[in-house]
């Protein structure tokens, strides 16, 4: 039985602007009833861009509706442009939340609301399988640029959640490798800010995480200036280190601790590390 | 609101008679029947009792039941001795309609380097005999074919099967979780070595399974420990659950061939008022070899979990083969087996019956489920 939040029970037995819409100028459709899940999106649009109308059909599960029925609620009087800006996480985030194993029914919503205004612009329609793109899941018709995006979009990491937003390799599973090579390789282009702090680190990640971020984004940039810098000790969420060649010197060294040593490592490594200048006489060994 | 219950495959209520019987056991002989007191030792006479019912219920000899814990455990049990007693054997032959009891086990067995043949189905799910009978060969150690699928109820032709894995010297297993209580088996003229069965499908408590090992089968124990179940299931025994089973048993062999008759004259009313009411549905499986007390109806272009969860909200429990009530992506792996056209599979519901199942109740079903149907017609995009 699937823990449900009661806005995904109310939207589902009682969906909001359900059927199609006899004026409209927009319609997106995805998915297919091969699929299991299939959403046709009814907008009317203005001249001047804004969703004066919304309907639709969903062939699918309770989340499925649930989600179309919401998605047609927030889409309604917006412009064209900020109903761009919706991503699946707001239609899911509307629900309270949807089961992971899920949360596709949100990312179809997401598709079919680009896919109508696509129409409306008079953009060349881009139905769910044919997205710019390779083929990935040929069982669901995922390309690698929906996979791509989904695994931006929600700050995803594992094959498992891949297919918990995108259905891609819930079937036959032939695709499986591919889409870890995909995940693998999202990670390393990835710039390193936009990785999610992990949880938890164990002292021994929380130190080769610490060392990494040094080598790799601190000490390049002291170096720019004729300094460097020493990792003295990592103890708990303290992060001891010296400033070393001009830095040493400096007068705002306290500021390159606070602006650029701290605010890196907090950003890549834990956001509550504290960083502590030692000096060379207060050395601890 | 009341509950109206449709779901006797997933498991069914605990009969009051089975509960009575069983409450002495949990209150007041609590003892060991290993112990050498008369306090413990006389439980097993209620053991020996409970053994000679689900005996009688199979045409089986005492001796040759084994309480389990599950149905689970029975069918794995009976896979691990199979192949353990015959090691120079490297071939299990099962279908692709098992329950997973049976299908992940042999995938683990395939991953340990033994060859399995999943047989497969037709459109109505009925096995190839011509298919059975060339996958047969010297160097297989085990079949396992269930007796009767969960899903769509298909009952397989069983006697027949064993008689040819006899005939070719192999060992046969059914797993028979779905088919005891609710269609005759009679071991005394079936040539099947294992049989499994679940209490909790036939009215008694969950956590309570048989394995039958036929006299002069070589067996292996899956759990090593004490003496009990003649050294054939180590680990005490669990008496009150023992002695629910054997009422069980008693009741089903007492009823059976009465409530077969009536489950199926109610399940047939539930499948003909609903094919009537319901335009463009289809039912599932065989229907001149199935249980009683299953009906499998798949509704074109809607999804079975909403199907479900509208029933929900009118106290009606029932359970779907579609891709969305299990969390995979895909229909259930019986009715992709049977090749139910993708319009149709993730529309698929299964209603099943046991004895306590009111012709009120299936009035209700006939009553209510056609307008949950075209509810969710109407804002499905596929009209036709």
């Amino acid at each position: 039985m699937w823990n449900y939040t009661q806005a995904v029970h109310d939207h589902f037995l009682h969906p909001h602007n359900a059927g199609p819409l006899e004026d409209a100028n927009a319609i997106g459709e995805v998915g297919s009833i091969a699929c299991g899940d299939a959403l046709k999106l009814y907008l009317k649009i203005s001249d001047q861009g804004l969703i004066e109308n919304a309907g639709f059909e969903t062939f699918g599960c309770a989340s499925a509706i649930a989600s179309s029925s919401v998605l047609t609620d927030m889409i309604k009087g917006k412009t064209v442009d900020d109903a761009l800006k919706l991503t699946n996480r707001d239609i899911a985030g509307a629900l309270g939340g949807l089961p992971k194993e899920k949360m596709h029914c949100s990312v179809m919503g997401q598709e079919a609301l680009e896919a109508a205004i696509r129409q409306w612009k008079g953009e060349p329609p881009v139905p769910h399988a044919l997205e710019e793109g390779r083929l990935v899941c040929k069982c669901f018709g995922v390309t690698d640029a929906q996979i791509i995006r989904a695994v931006g979009e929600n700050g995803l990491k594992t094959l498992e959640e891949v297919t918990h937003y995108t259905k891609a390799g819930g079937a036959c599973g032939d695709c499986r490798d591919e889409i870890s090579q995909i995940l693998a390789t999202e990670f390393r282009q990835k710039p390193l800010t936009e990785l999610k702090p992990v949880p938890r680190l164990t002292n021994v990640q929380r130190m080769q995480q610490v060392i990494k971020i040094i080598d790799e984004e601190i000490r390049p940039q002291l170096a720019a200036d004729g300094g460097d810098i020493e990792l003295v000790d990592v103890d708990g969420h303290r992060v001891m280190v010296g400033l070393r060649g001009r830095c040493s010197q400096c007068r705002s060294s306290d500021v390159t601790i606070r602006n650029l040593v701290e605010k890196l490592l907090r950003e890549h490594v834990e956001p509550d590390l504290v960083v502590e200048e030692i000096q060379h006489e207060h050395r601890l060994f | 609101m009341n509950t109206v219950y449709f779901d006797n495959n997933a498991t069914t209520a605990v009969a009051p008679e089975v509960l009575e019987a069983m409450l002495p056991y949990l209150r007041d002989f609590y003892g060991n029947s290993s112990s050498m007191h008369t306090f413990g030792g006389q439980v097993a006479f209620a053991l020996a009792e409970a053994r000679s019912r689900v005996a009688a219920l199979l045409g089986a000899d005492p001796g040759e039941i084994i309480f389990t814990s599950c149905g689970t455990e029975s069918d794995s049990t009976a896979i691990c001795s199979a192949l353990q007693t015959q090691p120079e054997k490297r071939h299990l032959i099962t279908t692709r309609v098992e329950h997973p009891a049976i299908l992940n086990a042999a995938q683990y067995w395939e991953r340990q380097g033994y060859r399995v043949t999943c047989l497969d189905v037709d459109a109505r799910g009925r096995l190839d005999q011509d298919e059975y009978l060339r996958a047969l060969t010297d160097d297989t150690a085990l079949v396992s074919i269930m007796f009767a699928n969960n899903e769509v109820g298909n009952i397989y032709p069983i006697q027949r099967m064993a008689e040819a894995a006899r005939e070719r010297g192999v060992l046969f297993h059914t797993d028979a979780v779905q088919a005891v209580g609710k269609t005759p088996i009679d071991l005394s003229h079936m040539p099947v070595d294992m049989l499994s069965l679940s209490g909790h499908k036939i009215h008694a408590p969950k956590g309570i399974g048989v394995l039958y090992a036929r006299r002069g089968v070589r067996f292996r124990p899956f759990l090593r420990g004490g003496h009990q179940e003649r050294g054939r299931r180590a680990g005490t025994e669990n008496v009150p659950y023992i002695v629910g089973l054997g009422m069980a048993a008693e009741l089903a062999r007492q009823r059976l061939q009465e409530e077969r008759i009536e489950v199926a004259r109610l399940r047939d009313k539930l499948e003909q008022g609903i094919v009537a009411r319901v335009p463009d549905c289809m039912v599932n499986g065989d229907a001149e070899n199935r249980l009683p007390n299953t009906t499998n109806i798949a509704f074109k272009n809607v999804e079975g979990e909403a199907i479900l969860l509208m029933l929900d909200r009118l106290g009606i429990c029932a359970s779907s083969g579609s891709a969305c009530t299990s969390g995979s992506l895909e229909p259930s792996h019986v009715l992709r087996a049977i090749g139910v056209p993708f319009t149709y599979a993730h529309g698929s519901v299964r209603l099943s019956l046991s004895r306590y199942t009111t012709e009120k109740e299936v009035d209700y079903v006939i009553e209510h489920l056609p307008g949950v149907i075209e509810k969710l017609r109407a804002i499905s995009p596929y009209k036709k």
